[in-house]
């Protein structure tokens, strides 16, 4: 039961056969025996959920059930909820209450999901391993040594060890597909635009976007048919965003005709041996499903994460200016002066790789800099882009591997934050052309799952979902589950 | 590169210390040193994305759909007085 | 030696819109603190700005109005400083692509009218309200202000005195007003300039300019202009150099000084706004808008010229504003006799007594109809002129009807001529030494006896019947 997927079960809750209340008293029961190991948890308040589900089954009684009715949904840290703390896992906003609830918040409350705690996360979302955490890192459940990926490491460890069985992630360069295939688990970035910014707290706002971390292909669409769609407080959320059978897209199981594109310049020296096998195991399964492997190159790939180097802190240094001690969050203790509020707040309030994303950003912005770095990095942008658009011109979908390597050891590179960065080297380039990407699990290395990522055309996600679901069904990893979760037959 | 870290951190309102400086200073200065490869692209002409999609603004009608919100937005504030916000002196 | 000094003016104009720029929270001046406010403009974790139509509306309108170039795509920009006032750290505005380039004004000058070029007219948001006064090492933000929309209009270095610079901005003012764009109460900080102000020796290219903030009324505007000027040229005469710097212009001790904060020197760090795709605004609407453009001040100042022979002096009084305009156009409307007529009254008597009562065109407790009524009774000989200006001071104080006020204090002119005769002879018998004076040639005497009769009349007696009798009867 733990293990088993949301449309699993939604069957056995539209059948009768359990209740939201039971379903979330296990859950419950799992997270506290597992959380400790594994940090994943940053808040969890079983009085709330339990009330939630109770509500849950009193609608269903009353109404019928509505797309997500009683099924438990964590939520990384990021999400602004107006029940319990927001905090970004950082000490600026520790104890923060907001007093607004998300856009995608209100989706899945609408859509009856129970909303079930709040999961750890990179600081504001920098970083790719969940060591830049306030509340300390979060452990990846097929090796605690290592870490779960990030910045939604919380959320992947818990629908991984099976803490609940779906979660909420953001991605502004990898956030959601990295740790998704470091823990085994599917992630779904969609196109920029597609769901609402609108109430989770800003990292690089024309990067960032919200999706769905699951045990499968079908709960992925299931979440993200719920939380996708216009919202009139969002100037970027897209009105008139192509309608799209997100289940329909699932059904798929053969490849029949699909061209997949293969690109050489993320096929490269220096990523694990294992991980190539990997990736060219799941291609040589695509090619026997039907598909046709199409060799292409997206020349500019080498330069997207100098490109998002230069964006995301940029956008970010301005994003988190207003973390100054004045409206909420953190206030240094008896400032001297008003300078003095400013800087101490800020420095005891964020963290290391927080700060030097900040600088970063500022010095990338700053007078003579700015045509350099800035105004480089967007043209370098535009070229990226082009390459997709290209590419896309010969196929229908690309298939990449998610992450050059397997989970690494915790702290094996919080000295080098450089290497760090290159972690999303194979994710961020969709980042920055606004396109929709999903890593589902294709293989193990050491025991450690590995990632396959697809990246389809702008508002094509019915492309991501099909290809991934085909390959799902014709293979076992999403199936597979880590040791010592009660998981094992 | 070589970067003035203080006046970085000025520009940030961040206080830094001077061994915290030490240790930031090269670390930016490596990943400025990374970021410098996109000097090698050519981009002659090249317009600039600011977003990933070419969408126009839409607007919102001028009606008040905010009433008094005071004590809630204020809840979580450091320090308020009558409904302002407290901050050490500003001087002009 | 003689100097030239060069001004450029950068003017804050708040948008007169129901809601803010980007948050559906109210403008009302004079609210309680904070009271309006939300999520947004308060910058809170999470939260997203979407544009108000009129923000957009009300600058593409005043940018046609100054004949500028719309541009029918615009873009928001982040301009990132610190201070408690300002919630989210920066402040959305427009920098590269304005939504107005390259426009004009025209101001009267001694000689003629010169143009004034405007580079920019860009929108933003302004910031919130911090107070120091009276408080002890600390100070209090109110954010009711923060996020109201703003049009910054930009001048060109065009204005050559403290006086063209005046004219400019009191064009400027009656510009935005008439247009509806803004309420431009300067006490209330809805019209405030910065003056970029340097000086030269003919000839030369520019000095370095220092940037005078936040002056809020047109004299103060004049004095520290003038009192910069003086300065610069001071200082260069005395081997000194001026500083590009902002100073603060302080109206009591009628000096400024420099506003420079030795930390750092701004660096705003401007780059797109990614929270906000591009404004984009279509031909069609651009023509809508301006088919909804009113009579331009100029425009209708020449009209009154023309079609109602006013004189330039009364056709600028009654431009001033659109209310006085069109409250002068529905007097003529109900009084088309004598537009000159409807000009003199109202130029001259109500908007008078409005000024002395505090009141203005809008709150005239007097209507244009009402006026009208009372003019009818002038024109039909029922009253005189005099008697007219004590019955519209008894319908300011009861906000009657001419009529019914001629009526009730019996104030109808006397035309009878039977009745001005026994007065004119009963004045004759009073005056005798006058009489003979006036018989033996001193024709000058005649206003003297036209005094007698209408002070006897008590005003009522019908001048010209006056006129008219006594030149009959006095010759004897
Ligand atoms: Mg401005
Ligand atoms: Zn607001």
């Amino acid at each position: 039961m733990p293990f088993s997927t949301l449309s699993e079960l939604k069957t056995r809750l539209d059948a009768g056969d359990i209740s939201a209340v039971e379903l979330a008293r296990q859950y419950l029961e799992r997270a506290e025996k597992h959380n400790p190991a594994l940090n994943a948890f940053v808040h969890l308040d079983a009085k709330y959920v339990l009330a939630q589900a109770e509500a849950s089954d009193a609608y269903r009684a009353a109404h019928g059930a509505r797309t997500l009715e009683g099924l438990p949904i964590a939520i990384k840290d990021i999400f602004c909820t107006q029940d319990g703390p927001t905090q970004c896992c950082s000490n600026i906003l520790k104890g923060f209450h907001a007093p607004y609830d998300a856009h995608v918040i209100t989706r899945l409350k609408e859509a009856g999901a129970v909303l079930f705690g709040k999961t750890n996360m990179d600081e504001f979302a920098m970083g790719s391993s969940n060591e830049t955490s306030a509340f300390g890192p979060c452990r990846n459940p097929w090796n605690s040594d290592c870490i779960p990926g990030g910045s939604s490491g919380g959320s992947a460890a818990a629908v991984a060890a099976a803490l609940v069985p779906a979660a909420l992630g953001t991605d502004t360069g990898g956030s959601i597909r990295q740790p998704a295939a470091l823990t085994g688990i599917t992630g779904m970035k969609p196109t920029y635009g597609r769901v609402s910014r609108r109430g989770i707290i800003a990292f690089a706002s024309s990067l960032d976007q919200a999706g769905p971390m699951t045990r499968s292909v079908r709960d992925a669409a299931m979440i993200g048919e719920a939380i996708a769609g216009h919202d009139a407080g969002d100037s970027t959320s897209v009105a008139d965003a192509p309608e799209m059978n997100w289940l329909a897209a699932c059904d798929r199981v053969d490849m029949q005709g699909l061209k997949i594109g293969k690109p050489k310049e993320y096929f490269i020296d220096g990523m694990d041996a294992g991980v190539r096998e990997a990736v060219d195991a799941a291609l040589a399964a695509c090619e026997k499903l039907g598909a046709e492997i199409v060799d292409i190159s997206l020349p500019n790939t080498q330069y997207a994460v100098a490109a998002y180097y230069v964006i995301a802190p940029s956008e970010a240094s301005a994003n988190l200016s207003r973390y100054d001690g004045v409206r909420f969050g953190h206030r240094c203790e008896n400032p001297d002066d008003l300078l003095d509020m400013y800087t101490r707040s800020r420095d005891e309030g964020f963290g290391s790789e927080v700060k030097r994303r900040i600088l970063t950003g500022n010095f990338a912005l700053s007078s003579g800099y700015y045509d350099a770095y800035y105004k480089k990095a967007q043209q370098v942008r535009t070229l990226i882009r082009q390459d997709f658009l290209n590419a896309f011109e010969k196929v229908d979908v690309i298939a990449t591997p998610t992450s050059p390597v397997p989970a690494f050891k915790i702290g094996e590179k919080t000295d080098d934050p450089l290497t760090m960065y290159l972690a999303d080297i194979f994710t961020i380039a969709l980042n920055l052309a606004g396109l929709p990407g999903l890593s589902q699990p294709c293989g193990a290395v050491h025991g450690l799952p590995v990632g396959l990522q697809w990246i389809a055309p702008a508002w094509r996600e019915d492309m991501l979902l099909g290809a991934a679901a085909a390959y799902e069904s014709a293979t076992d990893w999403s199936t597979k589950v880590p040791q010592g979760f009660g998981g094992e037959t | 590169m070589d970067i003035d870290v203080h006046k970085v951190a000025m520009l940030s309102r961040i206080r830094l210390t001077n061994d915290e400086a030490a240790e930031l200073g090269p670390q930016l200065e490596s990943i400025l040193d990374y970021v410098d490869q996109l000097q090698q692209v050519d981009t002659e002409g090249v317009v600039e994305t600011a977003h990933p999609h070419d969408a126009a603004m839409p607007l919102r009608v001028d009606v008040v759909t905010n009433g008094n919100r005071r004590d809630a937005l204020q809840s979580s504030a450091p320090n308020t007085q009558s409904g302002l916000y407290v901050v050490p002196k500003v001087i002009e | 030696m003689s100097w030239e000094t060069v001004i450029g003016l950068e003017v804050h104009v708040q948008i007169n819109s129901k809601t803010k720029a980007f948050c559906g929270c109210s403008t009302t001046f004079g609210a309680d603190p904070n009271t309006q406010t939300c999520p947004v403009c308060l910058g809170m974790p999470g939260q997203l700005p979407v544009l108000n139509t009129e923000a957009a509306r009300k600058s593409a309108l005043t940018g046609l109005a100054i004949n500028g170039q719309i541009n029918l795509e615009s873009k928001f920009d982040r301009k990132n400083y610190f201070y408690p006032d300002l919630p989210k750290g920066y402040q959305i505005t427009q920098f590269p692509v304005p939504i107005v380039e390259f426009g004009h004004l025209d101001i009267p000058v001694p000689d003629g009218i010169k143009r004034i070029g405007i580079t920019r007219i860009h929108m933003e948001e302004d910031a919130g309200k911090s107070m120091h006064e009276g408080l002890d090492g600390v100070s209090h933000i109110d954010l009711n202000r923060s996020g109201v929309p703003l049009m910054e209009i930009v001048s060109e270095p065009d204005m050559r005195c403290a006086d063209e610079a005046v004219a400019y901005l009191k064009q400027l003012h009656q510009l935005v007003r008439f247009l509806n764009v803004s309420g431009a109460d300067m006490e209330k900080g809805q019209f405030r300039c910065d003056a970029n102000v340097s000086v030269r020796r003919f000839g030369e290219p520019l000095g370095t300019r220092a940037e005078l903030k936040n002056l809020n009324s047109f004299r103060f505007i004049k004095q520290a202009i003038e009192y910069e000027v003086a300065r610069q040229i001071e200082l260069i005469e005395d081997g000194g150099e001026v500083v590009q710097e902002t100073r603060l212009y302080d109206s009591v001790k009628g000096e400024s000084r420099s506003m420079r904060s030795k930390e750092e020197a701004h660096d705003y760090r401007y780059f797109p706004e990614p929270d906000l795709p591009p404004l984009r605004i279509s031909q069609q609407e651009l023509d809508a808008i301006r088919a909804g453009m009113p009579e331009l001040p100029g425009a209708l100042r020449a009209r009154f010229e023309t079609e109602f022979g006013l004189s330039s002096y009364d056709a600028d009084v009654l431009t001033q504003t659109r209310e006085l305009a069109v409250w002068y156009e529905s007097l003529v409307a109900a009084h088309p006799a004598d537009p000159k007529r409807c000009a003199n009254w109202m130029a001259n008597e109500l908007l008078g007594r409005l000024k002395e009562s505090g009141l203005n065109i809008s709150s005239s407790p007097v209507s244009a109809l009402r006026l009208a009524g009372l003019l009818d009774r002038i024109a039909d000989n029922t009253i005189s002129g005099k008697i007219a200006k004590d019955v519209l001071d008894a319908m300011m104080a009861s906000g009657d009807h001419a009529d019914a006020i001629i009526e009730s204090k019996g104030l109808k002119q006397v035309s009878d001529s039977g009745a001005i005769d026994d007065m004119i002879v009963k004045v004759m018998a009073d005056n005798p030494q006058q009489l003979e004076q006036f018989r033996a040639g001193k024709d000058k005497l005649m206003g003297f006896f036209v005094g007698q009769v209408m002070k006897a009349s008590k005003g009522q007696a019908n001048p010209a019947m006056v006129n008219q009798r006594l030149n009959k009867l006095l010759k004897g």
